[in-house]
């Protein structure tokens, strides 16, 4: 057993991280807000990094990685609250494209290795599999704006092209997300994966999108935490910081353990997903929710305890803080709630205890 | 050992440990007593019961795994002996009536035992034959440990030591047979400065025991009186004087891994949801509502089987485990109690039943009751809180 990142993946989590502390401040989020893209010259660097076409396979010039490389990438990402749809093209569209080698998936995914392309992918209800939720059709992140989406229907999974589409925008807390609905017709040409294949693939996204999205939850986590502890260091009452003070410090403490035991398990799942044998399975899936679950409830336990420790200030505009919040909130949300998740477990479990008493 | 120390992560167990493992298996399957048939280790006959169990395990070698082989061990590593917990917790083995001595006093005494202390103390904990108590707290010193007035002067013939004082809530301290504590040399010195480490003998001159009837019933702990008891100085762990930073390399133990392997909640939440199955059956309206406390209390058991596993290779590649003990203990302590309140809230009306027997016949209202110390013994959870935050936040003391 080895459970730990290589100093290759390690290193390339530092430098992205360097580059993101450069090009993704918290002015950048607040231009972000104001006028939300999807490709930006941030995207570009990311694409020159490598980052971008992280997933794409070598001979379409990505680095053809895999989920577990790119969770560290998505953390930093997270910490910095990027806007670009680092989840949507990296970490789902691109090894959704590359399982299906037909020519219009190489064309996407050579474009997204050269950066030229955002995408949009039509959430999977993590409970049912199936497209949308059962209280009706989920408005697509990073649709506003996207290049490529990954859309579903009774014919299967298909790759449509901005042209194809007519996207509604819907107004978020956090304009970064780019929320749309979208109304397209689903034709031979732009399918890539039906039947079987179809299923199987929105099963994977269901996973795979629970644990990139807990991954960056974890990064959003950890800055919200650094962010209030600072400023307890900084903020005197009483004559003195007020993170001296027992009951400001059980609060960040409190936060501070939910993430550190979230990461491991985002990591571990991480692992399970790139397992032949694991993903999709019924382990790998619990994997994936417990991952999902744990991350959510870690960054939204940051998130009020950090607004808490900041008191008024904290609920300003003007603060920063709010910026990490409403991704966090948003995120914590979107491919499936903790409550949401631990139901999928559960189900899981007795569905396996069942099996294996008959 | 086998550990992959480089490459690509990899979360699989190498076949010799999976060799280990059946092997482990195999052999608590031939001898582990049936679940719950040992009586509580904390009545006399439930202590000698447990102690037999002791003996059985270190006659193959299977009492104290990680520890080297000339003490009684097999000499395997971290990952190994957490293979070894997660098959004794699946088989619902006894629980370990020598865990003071094996997991507390052990590592501090490989790190600062002399070779005589080593050969003389470590055979004998690991047969069972002497079962240790710890003397931390007093009366007056419980989380501010540093509050310590138990006292010890020089023996009148220079040749050790005259120990006073009174520790309390002492585990398992109604029926060990020695004890090691922290007691002040220096009594000038403030504070965490001036103590001295000892093991002392329960029937020395001059000790008095009296057990302490826990929440439930019996006799889980005792306080321990010391009137001029005379502990000679081959009974002085570490240096005179260096009794804290000695002591804190045991609470570290007590927190941080080797004291509670993921094994005993991963194995209690498979019963949990077997529980709940059954319930789902009986009464599905009560089993609903109990469901969200279920499914966390089954993420909350695998997330510290995954941290544990996470810190043990960071560990085995050269790492130390520091603040992060108090992350974790706290942690395991909150999962313990998730797992039977959750039990308990399926059980709902049936829950306060014992049987007639005690505490003990039902064992989900034993869990809980266990279950119940977590958060206070080893440090309160509160103290651990203010560690986090301090160390791993660097917010600043009060």
């Amino acid at each position: 057993m080895r459970f730990a990142f290589t100093e290759q993946q390690t290193e390339f989590r530092d430098a992205v991280r360097q580059v993101l502390t450069k090009v993704c401040t918290p002015d950048a989020l607040r231009a972000a807000f104001d006028t939300p893209a999807a490709r930006t010259e941030r995207w570009t660097t990311l694409a020159e990094m490598g980052v971008v076409g992280l997933t794409v396979p070598e001979p379409q010039g990505g680095l053809g990685l895999d989920l577990l490389d790119l969770v560290p990438l998505l953390e930093e990402a997270g910490r910095s609250a990027l806007p670009e749809p680092l989840i949507e093209t990296t970490a789902l569209a691109a090894p959704l494209l590359a399982a299906f080698e037909s020519g219009q998936a190489v064309d996407w995914l050579e474009r997204i290795a050269s950066g030229e392309v955002t995408a949009a992918v039509a959430p999977v209800d993590v409970i049912s599999r199936s497209v949308g939720s059962t209280a009706g059709e989920a408005a697509v992140p990073a649709a506003v704006g996207a290049d490529l989406y990954i859309l579903s229907s009774a014919s299967g999974v298909h790759a449509v092209p901005s042209t194809d589409v007519t996207v509604t925008p819907v107004p978020s807390l956090d304009p970064t997300r780019r929320l749309g609905t979208i109304d397209w017709e689903p034709t031979t040409t732009t399918l890539i994966a039906s039947g079987e294949d179809a299923r199987e693939a929105l099963a994977h996204l269901a996973d795979r999108a629970s644990v990139a999205t807990a991954a960056e939850l974890l990064g959003l986590a950890d800055r919200m935490i650094s962010i209030a502890a600072a400023y307890a260091k900084e903020r005197n009452q009483f004559g003195k910081p007020i993170g001296s003070f027992q009951a400001v410090k059980h609060l960040l403490a409190g936060a501070q353990v939910k993430l550190e035991f979230a990461r491991p398990a985002v990591y571990g799942a991480a692992w399970s997903l790139g397992q032949v044998e694991l993903a999709g399975s019924p382990s790998g899936s619990r994997g994936a929710s417990l991952a999902k679950a744990y991350a959510s409830d870690a960054a939204t336990e940051a998130a009020r305890v950090s607004l808490q420790v900041h008191g008024a200030i904290g609920y300003t505009w003007e603060c920063d803080l709010h910026l990490y919040l409403k991704r966090a909130w948003a995120l914590a949300e979107s491919w499936g709630s903790s409550a949401d998740h631990r139901s999928r477990i559960l189900a899981s479990l007795v569905d396996e205890l069942h099996q294996t008493q008959s | 050992m086998n550990n992959t120390t480089d490459g690509a992560m990899d979360l699989r167990f190498t076949p010799a440990q999976e060799e280990f493992r059946a092997e482990a298996r195999h052999w608590l399957a031939a001898n582990s007593p049936a679940p719950g048939s040992l009586p509580s280790l904390d009545t006399p006959h439930g202590f000698e019961a447990h102690r037999a169990w002791e003996q059985t395990m270190f006659a193959d070698r299977w009492s104290v795994v990680s520890w080297p082989e000339e003490f009684g061990g097999r000499d395997v590593g971290i990952l190994e002996w957490l293979i070894f917990e997660e098959e004794y917790w699946r088989i619902q083995a006894p629980v370990r009536v020598s865990q003071n001595g094996v997991f507390l006093l052990a590592p501090t005494m490989f790190e600062f035992g002399t070779d005589a202390q080593k050969a003389r103390f470590l055979p004998p904990m690991a047969s069972g034959e002497e079962i240790w108590c710890q003397g931390w707290s007093e009366p007056d010193a419980g989380s501010d440990l540093a509050g310590i007035r138990s006292r010890a002067e020089r023996a009148p013939d220079d040749d050790g030591w005259l120990l006073t004082g009174q520790k309390t809530w002492a585990s398992r301290g109604a029926y060990a047979e020695w004890c090691f504590g922290l007691f002040r040399t220096d009594p000038d010195a403030q504070r965490h400065r001036g103590l001295t480490y000892f093991l002392m003998a329960m029937d020395s001159p001059g000790v008095t025991v009296r057990p302490i009837p826990q929440i439930d019933g019996e006799p889980g702990f005792a306080e321990i009186f010391f009137d001029s008891v005379f502990v000679p100085d081959s009974q002085v762990l570490g240096g005179v004087g260096q009794g804290w930073s000695v002591a804190m390399a045991t609470a570290g133990s007590e927190r941080g891994l080797s004291l509670r392997s993921p094994a005993r909640y991963t194995e209690a939440v498979s019963r949990l949801v077997s529980l709940y199955a059954e319930r789902l059956d009986r009464d599905p309206a009560r089993a609903a509502r109990s469901a969200d406390a279920v499914a966390q209390a089954w993420m909350d058991a695998e997330a510290y089987r995954l941290n544990t596993y996470w810190t043990a290779c960071r560990v085995l590649a050269g790492g130390t485990v520091g603040p992060e003990a108090s992350a974790n203990k706290i942690h395991w302590s909150e999962t313990d109690l998730a797992i039977y309140r959750a039990a308990l809230g399926l059980l709902g009306p049936e829950a306060e039943l014992t049987g007639g027997g005690g505490v003990a016949g039902n064992p989900w209202l034993d869990g809980f009751l266990f279950a119940l110390a977590g958060p206070i013994y080893a440090g309160t959870n509160e103290i651990q809180r203010n560690v986090v935050a301090e160390r791993l936040l660097g917010l600043p003391r009060a």
